[in-house]
């Protein structure tokens, strides 16, 4: 990747700038592969770039970054990604 | 009286409220966004009476309260960084002309790179528009000073608008106590606002016509003048709020341990309550020194400096950078002292992008500033990329 | 240190269950005992619900004049045992700190609980018999208020409950004092 000298506000792109988000997840996605048509809805919508999208556009979803909002479980027309709260560690 | 824990905003909206402005028009901007909230709950609950104007931007929230003021009104309004920026041409405005308006401003960075924490580059950057500038360092004085500033704003000798600037989230968003007057102790300190000219179908007048080069002359000369008075006005009102309240927390400078200082740090707002404890333990290791916290930037307090320099040698914090030149603090005061004295003056920028100054920093701040036997001609950046 | 009766409390918690709200409700009953100098504030920043954060909290008889973050707390509440994971809770404790964790687990069951004095609470449980609950959720913040004077003289159980009662009136309050009772009655003290 290209880096500049000027000493400005430039932001370079890297996986996981704020460390695992997924830490703060209370609601965890859950996909059931059989159900999932491929739309790619959720890998579209989600805020976070925390789907992956395979070469057979299948999903999966990463969950060192997943903050847990839902927002791919609300766009799935086929509901195959339920939200299941995240188990607690004893 | 009755103390009331809260944030800095949510004192001052109380303030606010308690002198009552006919007219308050603002846009929210973090992190003045509790401020504006706070008088909308005024609003809600029928605590505050007056005219609440929501607007489409800082620009507009300025040309606002310039309308409001213009008819007669007392107006508030609060903003913070690039708020504050998007005002500038309207600040000019309310004090050319002679618009007794008070704002609150959240003391936060300039972008980009984007940072909500605080320094004071944004009201720096407003030094020259004829406002008069204080900085608070704590809520019981953002609270004491905004009733105090619409008192000074709108005496005759004065009519300038006033700001009262205090730390991003370090005062805007930390509880602290403070005790609350009742409303008729308010009113009786701060009667209703009389204006000097106004707007009025009986007595018409146009306002803003194209003059001369000689008579602008006198548009600026007599606010330089309303400057010079309200140096001896903002001691008297002080002096007033003390006596009938109890409480002073300086005029134009606060003054700590320095009867006997043969060294004196200079610094302004949170770093300035900080440095009191600083000092507190710099004096316990035997060290001379006082604090003069500045309250006021403009109209800038000249002579006080020269007295501080004549007895101490002079340490000065600037959390605001004139890029090209120093600290604005810096810069003044050894204007000030320009031909009256050769003190040695050293100054240190810190806190930048609301970077935290504890009292231990300052503390080696201060000795190093006694340690070092050469005059500086330029700041030192202190904690810079991690150094001393 | 600039005085000698300052307390420092650090607040851990995650963004959404109420440090800020817990520090703020301390300061507000120290004031009731005789406290003059108080603050309370956040971890300056975008709040983030579920991300660790920071609350702060200063209680000391005389005026503050600290405006910095706290460094070195004299005491740690730690709101979410699984912040413990990600953050190092201890870092700063004074050397004769305090820590009162919201836990089911014993102050012995902490092996820090040799050099610190530990002290813990199982507030989640407190908030669900009380039904203090947001969506579902436990809300511990007033629960594990309930424990801190018997770690800080300071502040006093009658000066909570009665914050407390001018926080939330009516039940909502009532459930909330009891289960700052609750709280007071069953924290274990590591002596």
């Amino acid at each position: 990747m290209k880096k500049y000298k000027v000493i400005t506000s430039l932001s370079y792109p890297q996986e996981g700038a704020m460390g695992k988000t997924g830490s703060w997840r209370v609601f965890r996605p859950v996909l059931d592969v059989s159900k999932c048509v491929k739309c790619l809805r959720c890998w579209i919508f989600c805020p976070e770039g925390s789907i992956k999208r395979n070469k057979d556009n299948s999903v999966e979803i990463n969950y060192d970054y997943c903050k847990g909002c839902g927002v791919c479980s609300n766009v799935c027309k086929v509901k195959a990604i339920t939200m299941d709260r995240e188990a607690k560690k004893e | 009286m009755t103390i009331m824990i809260d944030t800095g905003n949510y004192i001052a909206a109380k303030a606010a409220v308690m002198a009552r402005p006919q007219v308050v028009a603002a846009y929210p901007i973090t992190p003045q966004t509790t401020l504006v909230e706070g008088i909308a709950n005024y609003v809600a609950n029928g605590e505050y009476k007056g005219e609440y104007i929501c607007v489409e931007s800082e620009h507009s929230a300025m040309a606002a309260c310039i309308g409001a003021s213009e008819t007669g009104s007392r107006t508030f309004t609060a903003t913070s960084s690039h708020g504050l920026l998007l005002m500038h041409e309207m600040l000019h405005w309310a004090s050319l002309a002679r618009l007794p308006i008070v704002m609150c401003n959240i003391n936060r960075v300039i972008g980009p790179g984007w940072n909500i924490w605080t320094d004071e580059n944004d009201s720096i950057a407003q030094r020259d528009t004829g406002w008069i500038q204080f900085y608070c360092s704590s809520n019981q004085e953002i609270f004491d000073t905004i009733i105090q500033s619409f008192k000074i704003a709108e005496h005759e000798k004065i009519v300038l608008p006033v700001m009262i600037n205090y730390n991003a989230f370090i005062l805007s968003h930390t509880s602290m106590p403070a005790d609350i007057p009742t409303q008729k102790e308010i009113d009786d300190f701060l009667p209703p606002f009389k204006p000097h000219w106004k707007l009025d179908v009986n007595n018409p007048v146009t306002h803003g016509n194209i003059i001369g080069t000689a008579y602008y002359e006198h548009i600026r000369k007599g606010m330089q003048d309303a400057q010079d008075h309200a140096k001896k006005i903002i001691k008297d009102v002080a002096k007033e709020w003390e006596r009938q309240f109890g409480r002073h927390h300086g005029d134009l400078i606060e003054y700590y341990h320095c009867d006997d200082a043969e060294y004196i740090l200079i610094s302004t707002g949170a770093i300035g309550a900080e440095s009191k404890a600083a000092i507190n333990n710099l004096r316990k290791e035997g060290i001379k020194i006082g604090l003069a916290r500045l309250r006021v930037f403009r109209p800038f307090p000249e002579e006080e400096i020269r007295k501080l320099a004549k007895q101490s040698e002079l340490i000065v914090i600037d959390r605001n950078i004139s890029i090209g030149s120093n600290g604005a603090f810096y810069n003044e005061i050894k204007s000030a002292l320009y031909g009256v004295s050769d003190t040695k003056v050293t100054g240190f920028i810190a806190g930048l992008g609301g970077k935290d100054v504890p009292y231990h920093d300052i503390e080696t701040m201060c000795k190093k500033a006694i340690k070092s036997k050469k005059v500086n001609n330029s700041q030192i950046w202190f904690g810079f990329d991690g150094g001393e | 240190m600039s005085q000698t009766d300052l307390v420092e409390i650090v607040i851990h918690g995650r963004g959404g269950q109420g440090s800020v709200t817990a520090a703020n409700l301390l300061v507000s009953a120290a004031l009731k005992d005789g406290n003059k100098g108080l603050q309370a504030f956040p971890i300056f920043g975008a709040e983030r619900r579920g991300a660790p954060v920071r609350a702060f909290a200063r209680i000391s008889e005389n005026e503050i004049h600290l405006r910095s973050e706290i460094y070195s707390p004299d005491i740690v509440i730690v709101q979410d045992e699984s912040i413990m994971d990600l953050v190092d809770v201890l870092k700063g404790l004074k050397d004769d700190g305090k820590i009162l964790i919201n836990t089911r687990k014993s102050p012995k069951d902490f092996p820090f609980s040799k050099k610190y004095n530990v002290a813990t609470v199982d507030a989640t449980s407190i908030a669900l018999k009380y039904d203090i609950t947001v969506g579902g959720i436990p809300v511990v913040n007033t629960p594990i208020l309930g424990a801190v004077p018997k770690i800080l003289s300071k502040v006093t159980l009658p000066s909570i409950q009665k914050t407390v009662m001018e926080k939330w009136k009516g039940t909502a309050g009532e459930k909330n004092v009891k289960a700052t009772q609750e709280a007071f009655d069953t924290v274990e003290v590591d002596t």
